[in-house]
């Protein structure tokens, strides 16, 4: 009777994990099978490095290069800015504070992590956006206050595994270090996050995976022109960005070209994950 | 001559006293012992000498320790933690090469020259009695090593600062005993040079390779002498039932 009880619960964990695999599974099928089509159609090449999008002109164009250097650069900057400071935070977070104070923290970037995009893109708007014109000769919808902005959005991400990264390196090692007169600054920065490197490192990726995404706050700040990059104090427009502003209008190839967006977005993703599996498997065999 | 001097030292973990007024000499190129049973407070005290336990919140402490008559409390940490080298229970090389292992100290303390850490190294390595085994491998990670030679690789990177003392904390109790044996003749070889001192809870240890023993219980100094006089005439009745193996 106990068995049987056992039994059930184990297939029914069976029967979730199998669900997730195989919904991943459909996603990629159909997402495949209609977002291939513009492929054929203007051909792979000319799609993901052609510089022009133009949708609805005649003759239309559809080359996507300008939003894969859009999502490229806006997420260099996010991780440029949000990377070290996530990481320094992390070593705050194991390093410099007493239990009290910790758990405050801790539970103020938990909330960072569960406020909607959409809240941060009307920080983002109200705030960075006017900052950024002010410091900046332009208009403040740009490739730099996107950046800045998701490097906000990622800072959960980045602290959390990092933080987790560098509690897993053994204590003695810190140890170690000051025993040898090293000050406590240096015993970390040389000793310690060199041995969380690979959980580090994975953090970042993953923080990279988080900004390529975020389409919500980008479409807010990022002034969404379809063209060629032209400086991080201008607009520019990203993948994500470039499939909400127009799937709701588009048809026939248009749509089909919206679904290719998709799909280059996807295999960016899935390389992400690829290398940060890859990372996150080495810190396990240390 | 005495290199350090304890005076009227107490030791506290919150409420918890973990060494009652302890008083004693420690002296210059000997090997001086701590033994007593687990938990009596050698840690503690072999902490407190290079400021460990600064790192331990709970801990409070009062009286006073000198090194070379100058108040360790009053001396910059890390410089007192450069001429007081430490060598843990565990091997805990850093997780990176044998030559950065050693090479770790000496930047810290200044030395970018590579020719100059090349020799520290080398000569650090030969100090250890572990050149010979590593000399090939030096760039290889530290890791790869035995615990026994983690540990004289241990030993190499605290002489490589070029501390007057150093202490070890049960080196040898994670180590098989031709490892161990090698650290003790090392220690032997090393007391010209520095003023040693270990805790051990293996009292042939202590009889083997120390000149000095104090013996510990419940946080109070009972009884400390020199080594051949502590283990054959000791003078407090614990002593005698403690290496006598009467308990602990
Ligand atoms: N960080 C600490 N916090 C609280 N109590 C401690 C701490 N370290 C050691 N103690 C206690 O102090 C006493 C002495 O410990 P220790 O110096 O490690 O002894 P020994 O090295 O002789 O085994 C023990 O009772 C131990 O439980
Ligand atoms: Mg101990």
């Amino acid at each position: 009777m106990k068995k049987n009880k056992s039994d059930l619960i184990r297939y029914l964990f069976f029967l979730s994990a199998i669900l997730s695999i195989a919904l991943i599974i459909l996603i990629s099928f159909f997402l495949f099978k209609e977002g291939t089509v513009i492929f054929k159609e203007v051909g792979f090449l000319n799609f993901i490095l052609g510089k022009d999008w133009s949708p609805t002109n005649t003759p239309s164009s559809f080359g996507i290069l300008p939003m894969i250097l859009g999502s490229l650069y806006i997420t260099l900057i996010a991780i440029l800015i949000g990377g070290p400071v996530g990481i320094i935070t992390a070593v705050f977070l194991v390093y410099y504070t007493k239990d009290k104070h910790y758990r405050f923290l801790k539970s103020i970037i938990n909330l960072m992590a569960g406020i909607p995009s959409i809240i941060y893109g009307f920080f983002g708007m109200v705030v960075l956006v006017p900052a950024v014109r002010y410091l900046f000769p332009s208009n403040g919808n740009s490739i730099l206050t996107a950046g800045i902005l998701l490097s906000i959005m990622i800072l959960p991400t980045v602290i959390n595994l990092s933080e987790v990264a560098i509690r897993a390196v053994p204590r003695f090692y810190y140890e170690g270090a000051l025993a040898l007169g090293s000050s406590k600054e240096r015993s970390i920065f040389k000793v310690v996050l060199p041995a969380a490197k690979s959980g580090v490192i994975s953090s970042l990726i993953l923080g990279i995976g988080r900004a390529v995404g975020e389409t919500m706050a980008v479409v807010m700040v990022a002034g969404n022109q379809p063209r060629m990059p032209k400086g991080i104090f201008k607009g520019a427009r990203t993948l994500t960005t470039n499939i909400v502003m127009e799937m709701s209008y588009a048809s026939g190839v248009h749509r089909n070209a919206l679904i290719g967006t998709a799909v280059v977005l996807f295999m960016i993703i899935l390389i992400i994950n690829l290398v940060f599996t890859i990372f996150k498997e080495r810190n396990v065999n240390g | 001559m005495s290199k350090i001097k304890i005076k009227d030292f107490n030791l506290f973990y919150d409420n918890f006293q973990g060494l009652k007024n302890i008083n004693m000499n420690i002296e210059e190129n000997k090997i001086t012992a701590f033994i007593g049973p687990s938990g009596c407070g050698k840690s503690s005290l072999l902490k407190s000498i290079n400021r460990m336990n600064d790192l331990v919140d709970s801990c409070v402490t009062n009286g006073n320790i000198y090194f070379d008559d100058k108040d360790i409390m009053k001396t910059d940490v890390t410089q007192l933690r450069k001429e007081i080298g430490m060598v843990f229970q565990n091997p805990n090389p850093f997780p990176m090469s044998i030559y950065n292992n050693i090479a770790y100290g000496p930047r810290t303390h200044g030395i970018k020259s590579k020719e100059e850490l090349d020799k520290i190294v080398e000569s650090s390595l030969r100090k250890a009695a572990l050149y010979d085994e590593v000399k090939d491998s030096i760039h290889k990670s530290a890791l790869k090593l035995s615990g026994g030679q983690q540990q004289r690789l241990c030993i190499a990177r605290a002489l490589a600062i070029e501390p007057e003392v150093l202490l070890l904390d049960e080196p040898t109790s994670a180590l098989d005993p031709i490892s161990t044996l090698k650290i003790e003749e090392l220690l032997q070889s090393l007391k010209d040079d520095y003023t040693i001192v270990i805790v051990t809870h293996n009292m042939q240890q202590a009889l083997r390779i120390s000149d000095n023993t104090g013996f510990f219980l419940n946080g109070e100094l009972i009884e400390f002498n020199e080594t051949d006089k502590l283990f054959t005439f000791p003078e407090n009745e614990k002593t005698e039932n403690y290496i006598t193996g009467r308990f602990g």
